[in-house]
């Protein structure tokens, strides 16, 4: 087990270096630059601001500076925002995000895992069939549809909650929902099938004719070997609720680092990019790590 | 051991997820919320180049004048008054008692040391070109010359600022009112670094001061009673929401959620239409298309004109845009004061279809694979193939629609790389020469390859002249041979100001910059 680890953690450094070349390489490809406005610059001041960050040297030149930057933790300043640093901008926009993801997890699992378990036991009936039609949508419906279509309901119509922003637990509500509405659904149908397939194997059956109420044969003795595919999915699951977080977070104009991500791509703000990409490829990898982890410690037949 | 596993994962799920939150925003106390549409790049005054950035900082810090709230004319702001020597270069500038926020006094060394800042090549400012009006201004930027003393920016004492300038400039005065020019703290800039815009160590001078700022959600500014004016501002409080998504920004107004939108979403005009709230003005600005005058078919004047003519801007402004733009054949906005606008060329198809048969494609036959290019947007989309459908029918010619993203957009018009592009032009001040000097040969908001040296005479001759007469006159001509003689543009109609004002809000006044310095406004209870 701690051998595999650290061939694991060896082979982190090597993973991000090709990620932040790749990155550095095609984002220079794009046509256009951090600089070019509506507005065109006089050539001497566009000269004056591409020495200021070092965008007049060679480029590999510029990418050794930048690799030296990263490994010292110094993701640069941003070119759109210079009044502040990526690393700056990145640990005020992440725990946001993170907070966002996270609701949406909580409550994809929380509600996800319910449906499923009581869709497993009602098997064939028609909460059944209700359950996995509601996940089928859930996992159909885009979160640019669904997160216009809440506020329409939640905000404007009944007003219970504000339409946008960040501040209070009113605001987490509906992007997490939004969010979450995919993550749910999946959860929904894993715990489904999770359960459906352990209900009919004999420690179960032992468990019933012991006299076991059925409840607790659900909750103590069936519940744990069917959440197991919900845990290997969770992994996946969170990288993709923090990261994939970009669209729900400009609907609700949530001040995450998901915004960030999209707009300084459009704005060829090269190292606010690369910031969140090594950050976000960062954060993939080492979910994987304690999902891999998790699972061997859940599931004894796995070993490393 | 195992159910612990999974069910403490979810408690510390929860528990983290709560640490994220902060304390919820109250908001009591009358507080005018704006949807301001994005982040402020900065608010540093020297650094920024944005209308939304202009929202805050104007409120923010203070120039030498400031703008009137009805027709946004220069009033006294941080000069108490000035005199204007007979050249119409010398400007005498008297400072009035007034302080930073940190209690010192602004005094003339504030803007020399300002100016200086933004002309420094070293500081890669983005809008130094706004202090270009200053003598040697543009050369000390190039680095041509080292020596500041030889820019005409001098402080004779801590209360006389004498501002020496490159030629006759009427609108300099307008000029001052912008951010660019508006003084800086050097004492604060020089202990916090790029820092010094932040809360708790920025100092500023406007009638409003900062309050908090965090980006992406929101910034506020507060009233600033130190300020020599504090009597007439009345809003104790404003937020700025950076609100990006224009659907979502549209929304939380509908909600009560902000008090003043500055747009609409194009395909909610309609329906904004029908509300109270709902303003449209006249704005400032030209939408057009530009032509590369480099490459075939429109580098022949006749194709040009042609494809001018077929436009039925009428009936693209009423069942296209929608909002109520004003079709137009001129450059210079129709509502730019004090200039009696030139007509372009007029709707006729005729004469259109007669020019294309005259430059070799009668009933457009035989015309080449010609593309419009335009940048990733709904209205864009919808006025292009509105277009393109007018020159199908109208000359008989096939048009390729090309839709690129913003950044390739302006890398692909600067680079000459395409035939017809959409564009549009906002005025930076109210003059007709910021409309018309952008067209002189090789200037660098030309992007058509258009050249014409008595157009650049023209240009060069309004630009010395002290006369405003004459000087209307020479850029009536030159506009002439913008839109009637040489057509390397098209223009389509003038912009229009739409967005949604509560009617709670009090002093505002449509003007054609969409400007409303906040000092002037005050909320209804």
């Amino acid at each position: 087990m701690l051998r595999y680890l650290l061939a694991r953690l060896l082979g982190l450094p090597p993973v991000l270096l090709v990620i932040v070349t790749a990155s550095f390489f095609i984002m220079r490809i794009a046509p256009g630059g951090p600089f070019d406005m509506d507005r065109a610059l006089p050539e001497q001041v566009r000269l004056n601001i591409e020495a200021k960050y070092h965008l007049d040297e060679p480029l590999l030149r510029q990418y050794l500076r930048y690799l030296g930057d990263v490994v010292q933790g110094e993701l640069g300043p941003s070119y759109r925002y210079p009044d502040r640093s990526v690393n700056e901008l990145i640990a005020l926009g992440f725990p946001v995000s993170l907070t966002l993801g996270l609701c949406a997890l909580s409550f994809a699992v929380l509600m996800g895992g319910l449906a499923g378990v009581l869709a497993a036991i009602r098997h064939n009936r028609l909460a059944d069939y209700l359950t996995m039609a509601v996940a089928l949508g859930g996992v159909s419906i885009p979160n640019f549809v669904l997160g216009p279509l809440l506020i329409l309901t939640f905000a404007l119509w009944l007003g219970w909650l504000p339409v946008a922003g960040w501040g209070t637990w009113r605001h987490v509500v509906l992007p997490s929902l939004t969010l979450g509405a995919f993550y749910t659904a999946y959860v929904a149908r894993l715990s489904r099938a999770g359960m459906l397939e352990v209900i009919l194997q004999d420690f179960i059956r032992t468990a019933r004719a012991k006299g076991v109420s059925e409840a607790l044969v659900i909750a103590r003795h069936a519940l744990p070997s069917a959440v197991l595919p919900v845990v290997s999915y969770l992994g996946p699951a969170a990288a993709g609720a923090l990261t994939g977080s970009v669209v729900v977070e400009t609907i609700f104009s949530v001040p995450g680092i998901g915004r960030y991500f999209v707009t300084s791509a459009l704005n060829r703000d090269y190292t606010m990019v690369l910031g969140t990409v090594v950050f976000y490829s960062g954060l993939l990898v080492a979910f994987n790590l304690v999902v891999d982890c998790l699972y061997a410690y859940l599931d004894p037949r796995v070993t490393y | 051991m195992k159910r612990i596993g999974v069910g403490g994962l979810v408690v510390a799920l929860l528990a983290a997820a709560m640490l994220g939150l902060g304390p919820g925003a109250a908001a009591q106390a009358p507080v005018f919320r704006i949807n301001n549409l994005v982040e402020p790049e900065s608010l540093d005054p020297g650094v920024v180049t944005g209308v939304p950035e202009h929202r805050i900082i104007s409120n923010l810090f203070e120039g030498l004048a400031t703008n009137d709230p009805k027709d946004l004319s220069p009033r006294p702001g941080m000069a108490r008054s000035w005199t204007l020597a007979k050249d119409g270069l010398t400007y005498t500038f008297s400072l009035r008692d007034a302080t930073w926020t940190d209690g010192r006094r602004v005094t003339a060394h504030d803007f020399v040391y300002a100016w200086e800042r933004v002309l420094n090549p070293k500081s890669g400012a983005k809008y130094a070109q706004q202090l270009f009006y200053l003598k040697n201004g543009e050369d000390y930027n190039k680095g041509k010359l080292t020596d500041f003393a030889q820019v005409g920016a001098k402080a004779l004492d801590d209360k006389t600022l004498q501002v020496t300038l490159h030629a006759p400039t009427p609108y300099f005065l307008f000029l001052t009112t912008f951010y660019t020019l508006y003084p800086v703290p050097r004492w604060a800039i020089e202990a916090h670094g790029k820092d010094w815009v932040k809360p708790g160590k920025i100092v500023s001078n406007g009638p409003f001061r900062l309050g908090s700022w965090v980006p992406q959600r929101e910034l506020t500014l507060e009233k600033n009673p130190a300020h020599w004016d504090a009597a007439t501002v009345k809003l104790p409080r404003v937020v700025f929401l950076p609100t990006d998504d224009v659907n979502t920004a549209y929304k939380q107004f509908l909600a009560g959620d902000s008090d003043w939108i500055p747009t609409v979403p194009p395909a909610q005009i309609e329906s904004a239409k029908q509300r109270p709230e709902y303003y449209v003005t006249p704005y400032l600005g030209t939408y057009y298309f530009r032509f590369n005058v480099t490459r075939p078919p429109t580098n022949d004047v006749r194709v040009r004109k042609a494809l001018s003519q077929a436009v039925d801007r009428e009936s693209l402004t009423r069942f296209v845009t929608k909002a109520g733009e004003i079709p137009t054949s001129s450059f210079v906005p129709t509502n730019m004061p004090g200039y009696e606008g030139i007509r372009g060329l007029a709707f006729d198809v005729a004469a259109a279809r007669k020019l294309l048969a005259e430059a070799g494609y009668p009933d457009g036959k035989g015309f080449p694979k010609t593309e419009l290019l335009y940048n990733t947007n709904e209205l864009h989309r919808v006025i292009t193939q509105a277009v393109q459908q007018m020159w199908r029918e109208n000359l008989g010619i096939a048009v390729e629609l090309v839709n690129v993203e913003w950044k390739v957009y302006l890398n692909q018009q600067a680079k000459l790389d395409y035939q017809i592009a959409r564009a549009g032009w906002i005025g930076d001040y109210v003059d007709p020469n910021t409309f018309l000097d952008m067209w002189i040969t090789g200037g660098g908001n030309n992007q058509t390859g258009w050249s014409n040296q008595r157009y650049d005479e023209l240009i060069v001759r309004a630009g010395r002249t002290l006369d405003p007469k004459e000087r209307m006159r020479l850029f009536n001509e030159a506009e002439r041979l913008l839109v009637v003689d040489e057509v390397p543009i098209v223009p389509l109609y003038t912009y229009v100001n739409k967005g949604m004002l509560s009617r709670k809000v009090k002093g505002w006044y449509p003007n054609i910059l969409d400007q409303h310095p906040l000092k002037y406004l005050s909320l209804e209870r």
